[in-house]
């Protein structure tokens, strides 16, 4: 990045992908040619920004105006306007809804402003289809460094930092070196769980397509220190961009000499090869996803042997997520001391998380460890969409709980997570508003464990369909108190009892939404209504008559002629016909159509 | 016992090919699957019978595999795959009503193929387009903020180019 | 060997490192119920997934509680086998499984032999809570096998059996979560598969989802019917498994099972003993034959050569090895020779028309079943088998006759076809036909007699075993193997030209017929089988005959009908031929 003036920085991101960032690229470069500034201004593609809500995102350097929803036949615009006249295209900065007024550079706005990017550190800042431009900002440096070391002292270097795994255990990740390091073997294994699984969850996604560079660097200090020549990526196969862009690094490396045979004329040999996934959220667990790169079933086996002693095809090999791989580099360059300063106690550094749901700022962030979920809501994200009121946020995806209100001071960490009932999990993070029926979530949760489930173990493959069962009967109107007790006695059992990971965390929805939520089961149950008036079976639709004005525009639209009524009058809806479908509600003008 | 297995003579070729590029090894299976469905669109019950004598590895073991992942379908797709998010972030943001519309406007349920063979229905589990929600891919396309309401509009673009 | 100390229920014990808390506990008499797990350490199957979750016990400060049959002992750990919280969740568990399993066990085939019911009816499960939606597959019926995969619990001892063991491949988990199931390819019928129907699926099946098919309503319909002579055999292995049902263990009833036999109706109590003395003569013969040729330097002569006792084998053999099949004997299996001298030979002496006599057979095995409908066994569609049960099928026929089994004085088997040697019962153990053989074709090569005629390098459970006999200064150099991924290794040997044995032989089942498909269950308990082989070899000593070329009946049978082993008439009779089945390719020229 030396000789150019201007850098004009595209989001190539799925999301803003999604929403032409490429076409953007395209008129983009084209205005920079017809202008004749080529040799001055470079249109760079990078990797996810992190701001998915306000995407597509432009950013110009030096300056760092940060454009947001560029639309394709804006980029003439840019060019013209910001480029070469050096006036910044109003309409298109970031309008901070808390003042009113456009925020130009990033770095002032509330959603970076808490942001720690450790592991983001590039994305977005560079062309991860380029690895001079990962090695310009440092890249292969902590290889390097770790190269002149003695693996011992890397692992220690690990262990010092604190560093805990990304992917949802936590488990210490130089203690799990060390473990893998000090086994006999032939040969070895290093693996990167990019199975990133989580209904919501896109984290890995962002850090593989921005910075893959970082995942293969990290794996090569990580098979310095295993003793491990062979790398494998297990990844997901709905994952084009990042696969595309990890191969690209991978040729890119090792025509540097950075993989590959003799790593740096070191002596140090280390390769990596891609496995694919093919659709099954369990393969995320470490044990099910060695088996499917073996080409098996993804199914879970009972641990111990742990991977670090028999792994792939029997051999020693340690897993570790992209998130957690992210990490190394930079504690290698800065020193664990620099990282151990970085979150709480007992977690060390940051969390990436994907912040979705009902809150303004949908988007990928990385805030320190000890950071609390109120600062992430509300200030980062921005509070609830729409002025409603928070409800419940769900973090560890499927084996995770709802955390409430009470929780919001609560400072994220690994222990805090799993003491207030759900847990880190790989980083989803999901709002939920007044609007959502707890009981629909935890439903929710649990189709996809019963459609995810490997069927194994008895507990997980029957159990979590059972409660499902009793779930979907409650949503119904036709559950009892007496499902209620079944439905927790089975959430503990098969917690207590499943194979694997997913079965023993799969009840958590189920056993949190009933500690913090218990008043809306039993209103589902006793009263037969459903607080959140999101159960179909469960709402009923009343015009007010006060309100409704006589239009008609919900009886023409209504799908079952359940609305009847005289023109100008109040209308009614019969209830024996009425479907409850909400056309409506969502076509009434005058707000007088009520769910109970 | 059956023991023939019929098919097309050239994608009887093209699949041993694609084996023998794995060396023929059991432990590439899941490779082995992607690149033959990526090249029939599909993988019935005669393509795994050819992967499993390539490999020396039971028909059985194949069709295991087969029907433990998601991404592998035994039954051929439309010209023009809908796959529904139904990741958290889509469903709070409303995606099965997006769905069921798909259902109501296609006549077909999930796992279906139009009668026309132009589309099949399925759901996916998070595009990583959380900002997008509900997100609704065709092909390689990417639909985003979808609504019940804008859902005709997205398959009438398909019709539109097939006439 | 490193010790381990720990606490299991309050009581001190001391384990060497490396045992599992399931076997540690049943050192001490605890036995903590398993569905899953199975071991026949001998046999060398081990089925342990981890997966069904009852037999799950209390570790001090462990969060979750744990597999017994996967949790190694360490140092110091303290374990609750039955307090309420493994209590609760083992009920839950039993619960679950019941509520996705059709509950109809008065009328199960595996009623009184389950091993679900049985732990059910241990945890004292009176209701099953939690009602939901229930799996449902439509019945798989092959000739010897009955699926019935809505009883299926996913303890996957079949899929390891038809695997592991047997390396047949003809079952597999397929599917997931709650529709996982093990089962066919493509889910096609079991008999369009490779199956081999050796039936060691049903052997492990704890319950009802796979059970041997009955013969019994056709077998009591011939006996009722005036105008039919049955007769009936019975295999070398049924006589020392067949009192397992009626508190006999592994004891040989023979006297007892001809007694009831002949209650149950049977007009003729035959021995399928007979019919292996036979196949000694034939395929002893047909061994010196190609064994003097291949000394003389005939290098076009097929050696080793393979027996073809085993139905399973044999198919296993036309699936696999089309090309080797030259190497398996010409020689039918002792149930067909049976049937093919009792349609000929007894049908002619007592004069009567061969469709009017119905040979039923008692076997170890289901493959028998298959094999009786081969149509290369049958004479203008009549079989020369026309019924094969199972061992199991006999002890249930035997309480569905009303027969005080234990009550029964001894009888014997009629003649001719009733007398057998010490060599013909120990075709029921591993290494036994070949020492049969080899006893036989030592003494008609030599001339001489042996001196000692138990060869005990030719017995045991090794899943592989070789030994060299010295024929008076020719070395003969036998292979056994039993269990059909150790005849694969073996197999895979001679193709590649590797190995030098002149004879080999293979049962499908581990242990030989006696732990046939269609012995009564051993439940994991490898003692019943080591128990059957010590009475089989038992019977052996017991003979007054040992020797097959001894039993004066089959002198006579040669003498009046055959004339010598191998003739014209023994090879139109008790010889066959096998066929290529191995899958193949055929490529179309348009694109289907």
């Amino acid at each position: 990045m030396s000789h150019y003036s201007s850098h004009i920085l595209v989001c190539g991101g799925t999301g803003c992908r999604a929403s032409k960032s490429s076409e953007i690229i395209d008129n983009l470069r084209a205005a920079v040619n017809e202008a004749g500034l080529p040799e001055d201004v470079l249109v760079i593609k990078t990797g996810c920004f992190g701001f998915c809500e306000q995407g597509p995102i432009v950013k110009i350097i030096p300056d760092n105006t940060f454009y947001v929803g560029v639309k394709p036949e804006d980029a003439r615009e840019i060019v013209n306007e910001h480029i070469i006249k050096g006036r910044k295209v109003e309409r298109l900065l970031y309008t901070a809804p808390e003042t009113g007024q456009h925020v130009s550079d990033s770095k002032h706005m509330n959603f970076y402003k808490k942001q720690v990017r450790i592991a983001l550190r590039n994305c977005g800042f560079i062309d991860p289809e380029n690895i001079n431009e990962y090695i310009a900002r440092n890249g292969y440096a902590a290889l390097s460094k770790a190269l002149q070391m003695t693996p011992d002292e890397v692992i220690k270097e690990v262990m010092d930092s604190g560093l805990r795994g990304r992917g949802g255990g936590g488990f210490p990740t130089g203690l799990k070196w060390k473990i893998t390091r000090d086994v006999q073997a032939e040969q070895k294994y290093v693996v990167c769980n990019a199975d990133e699984g989580d209904p919501g969850a896109f984290m890995d996604r962002s850090i593989l397509e921005g910075d893959p560079n970082t995942v293969i660097e990290a794996m090569a200090i990580n098979g310095y220190c295993t003793g491990a020549s062979k790398g494998l990526i297990y990844i997901r196969a709905e994952y084009p961009l990042a696969v595309e862009r990890l191969k690209i690094a991978m040729a890119q490396a090792r025509e540097l000499g950075l993989l590959g045979e003799n790593i740096m004329g070191t002596g140090f040999s280390f390769d990596i090869e891609i496995r694919y996934g093919a659709g099954a959220f369990v393969c995320g667990e470490e044990t099910a996803l060695i088996h499917s790169m073996e080409g098996k079933r993804g199914e879970a086996t009972v641990k111990p042997p742990f991977p670090s002693e028999s792994g792939y095809k029997g051999y020693p090999t340690n897993v570790n997520n992209v998130e957690t791989y992210a990490n190394i580099p930079p504690i290698l360059l800065n020193g664990a001391e620099w990282f151990t300063k970085i979150g709480t106690a007992k977690s060390k550094g940051t969390k990436v998380f994907a912040l979705a749901g009902k809150v303004n700022n949908v988007g990928l962030i990385e805030v320190p460890m000890g950071t609390t979920l109120r600062e992430v809501i509300f200030d980062i994200g921005g509070g609830i969409k729409d002025g409603k009121k928070f409800k419940a946020v769900q973090t560890g995806g499927p084996s995770g709980g709802c955390l409430t209100e009470r929780h919001l001071d609560l400072p994220i960490d690994y222990d805090n997570l799993l003491a207030a009932g759900s847990m880190m999990g790989s980083g989803g993070m999901i709002v939920m508003d007044e609007s959502d029926c707890m009981v629909a979530v935890s439903k929710f949760y649990l189709q996809f464990t019963v459609e995810e489930s490997c069927g194994k173990c008895a507990p997980c493959r029957i159990g979590n369909k059972r409660m499902y069962e009793i779930l979907e009967k409650i949503t119904k109107g036709d559950g009892t108190m007496e499902d209620l007790d079944k439905l927790k006695n089975l959430a503990r059992v098969v917690k207590d009892t499943a194979l694997c990971g997913l079965g023993q965390t799969s009840p958590n929805p189920v056993l949190s939404t009933m500690d913090n939520f218990w008043d809306e089961y039993v209103a589902h149950v006793k009263d037969k209504t459903c607080p959140a008036h999101q159960c179909r079976d469960l709402s009923h639709y009343f015009i007010d008559p006060t309100q409704c004005k006589g239009c008609t525009a919900c009886a023409r639209v209504c799908p079952v002629g359940a609305i009847s009524g005289v023109v100008k009058q109040p209308h009614a809806i019969d209830p024996l016909k009425c479907i409850r479908c909400g056309s409506c509600m969502s076509k009434c003008k005058f707000n007088a159509i009520i769910i109970k | 016992m059956k023991n023939t297995v019929c098919m097309c003579g050239s994608i009887v070729d093209k699949v041993k090919a694609i084996c023998a590029e794995f060396n023929n090894d059991p432990g590439e299976l899941i490779n082995i699957l992607h690149k033959t469905q990526e090249m029939l669109g599909y993988l019935p019950s005669e393509v795994q019978e050819i992967i499993a004598m390539a490999l020396d590895i039971p028909a059985a073991k194949v069709y295991g595999v087969v029907t433990f992942y998601s991404f592998f379908t035994m039954k051929p797709k439309g010209k023009y795959p809908i796959s529904v998010c139904l990741g958290t972030a889509c469903y709070v943001r409303g995606a099965e009503s997006v769905l069921e519309e798909f259902k109501d406007e296609l006549g077909i349920g999930v796992g279906e193929v139009t009668k026309d063979g132009l589309f099949s229905l399925d759901c996916l589990r998070c595009v990583g387009a959380c900002g997008l929600a509900p997100v609704v891919m065709v092909g390689e396309k990417v639909f985003g903020r979808l609504t019940a309401e804008s859902v005709r509009g997205v398959l009438d673009e398909f019709y539109n180019k097939e006439k | 060997m490193e010790k381990i100390k720990l606490t299991i229920d309050n009581r001190q014990v001391e384990v060497d490192k490396g045992t599992t808390l399931l076997e540690a506990a049943a050192g001490i008499g605890i036995k903590i119920p398993t569905l899953c797990h199975l071991n026949l350490h001998d046999l060398n199957y081990e089925n342990n997934p981890g997966a069904c979750r009852i037999c799950v016990v209390e570790v001090a400060g462990r969060r979750n509680l744990a597999p017994a049959c996967k949790t190694e002992c360490t140092e110091g750990m303290d374990i609750k086998t039955h307090s309420p919280r493994v209590i609760n969740a083992r009920q839950t568990v039993m619960e679950l499984i019941l509520s996705n399993h059709p509950n109809e066990c008065l009328t199960c085939a595996k009623s009184g032999h389950c091993e679900l019911q049985s732990i059910a009816s241990e945890l004292g499960i009176r209701k099953i809570n939690y009602a939901g939606e229930m799996s449902t597959f439509t019945e798989d019926v092959s000739l010897s096998i009955i699926r019935n995969m809505d009883k299926c619990i996913m303890c996957r001892r079949c899929e390891t059996a038809c695997n592991s063991i047997q390396s047949v491949g003809a079952l597999s988990a397929t599917s997931r979560g709650f529709g996982a199931v093990v089962g066919t390819a493509f889910g096609t019928n079991i008999a369009d598969t490779n199956c081999t129907n050796c039936g060691q699926c049903v052997a492990v099946c704890p319950t009802g989802a796979l059970t041997e098919h009955s013969n019994i309503p056709e077998l009591m319909s011939a006996i009722a019917d005036p105008k039919k002579t049955v007769v009936v055999q019975t295999a070398p292995a049924v006589r020392v498994a067949l009192g397992a049902d009626f508190g006999f263990g592994a004891q040989s009833v023979t006297g007892k099972m001809v007694a009831a036999l002949r209650q149950i109706g049977f007009d003729y109590v035959f021995d399928t003993d007979f019919a292996a003395d036979l196949t000694i003569m034939e395929e002893g013969t047909e061994l010196l034959g190609r064994l003097k040729e291949h000394l003389s330097g005939n290098s076009e002569v097929k050696i080793p050569l393979m027996t073809s006792c085993c139905p399973g084998w044999v198919g296993f053999m036309e699936q696999n090895f089309p090309e080797l099949l030259p190497h398996l004997s010409s020689a039918k299996s002792p149930q067909q020779m049976f049937g093919a001298i009792a349609k000929n030979y007894f049908a002619q002496k007592l004069g009567i028309d061969r469709r009017d006599l119905v040979v039923v057979s008692v076997m170890p095995c289901v493959a028998k079943k298959f094999e009786c409908n081969r149509d290369e066994f049958k004479v203008d569609g009549d079989p020369d088998v026309n019924i094969s049960i199972t061992t199991r099928e006999l002890a249930h026929l035997i309480r569905y006759t009303n027969i005080d089994f234990a009550g029964l004085e001894d009888d014997d088997f009629d003649r001719p076809l009733g007398e057998s040697t010490g060599a013909s019962v120990i075709f029921g153990a591993t290494g036994g036909v070949i020492e049969a053989a080899v006893r036989t074709a030592y003494e008609l090569h030599t001339g001489n007699e042996l001196t000692k005629i138990d060869f005990d390098e030719l017995r045991g459970f090794s899943g592989v075993r070789s030994a060299t006999i010295d024929f008076n200064g020719v070395p003969i150099k036998i292979g056994i193997a039993h269990g059909l991924a150790n005849a694969r290794k073996l197999v895979e040997e001679v193709k590649a030209g590797r190995a030098d044995y002149h004879a080999i032989e293979v049962m499908a089942c581990p242990g030989g017929c006696i732990g046939g498909g269609g012995q009564p269950y051993h439940k994991g308990d490898m003692s019943v089988i080591r128990e059957r082989m010590q009475s089989i070899y038992e019977e052996d000593r017991n003979k007054p005959l040992r020797k097959s070329h001894e039993n004066p009946y089959i002198h006579q049978l040669y003498n009046e009908f055959l004339g010598t082993p191998c003739s014209h008439l023994s090879h139109e009779l008790l010889h066959t031929h096998y066929f290529d089945r191995k899958k193949v390719i055929c490529p179309t020229e348009e694109k289907q």
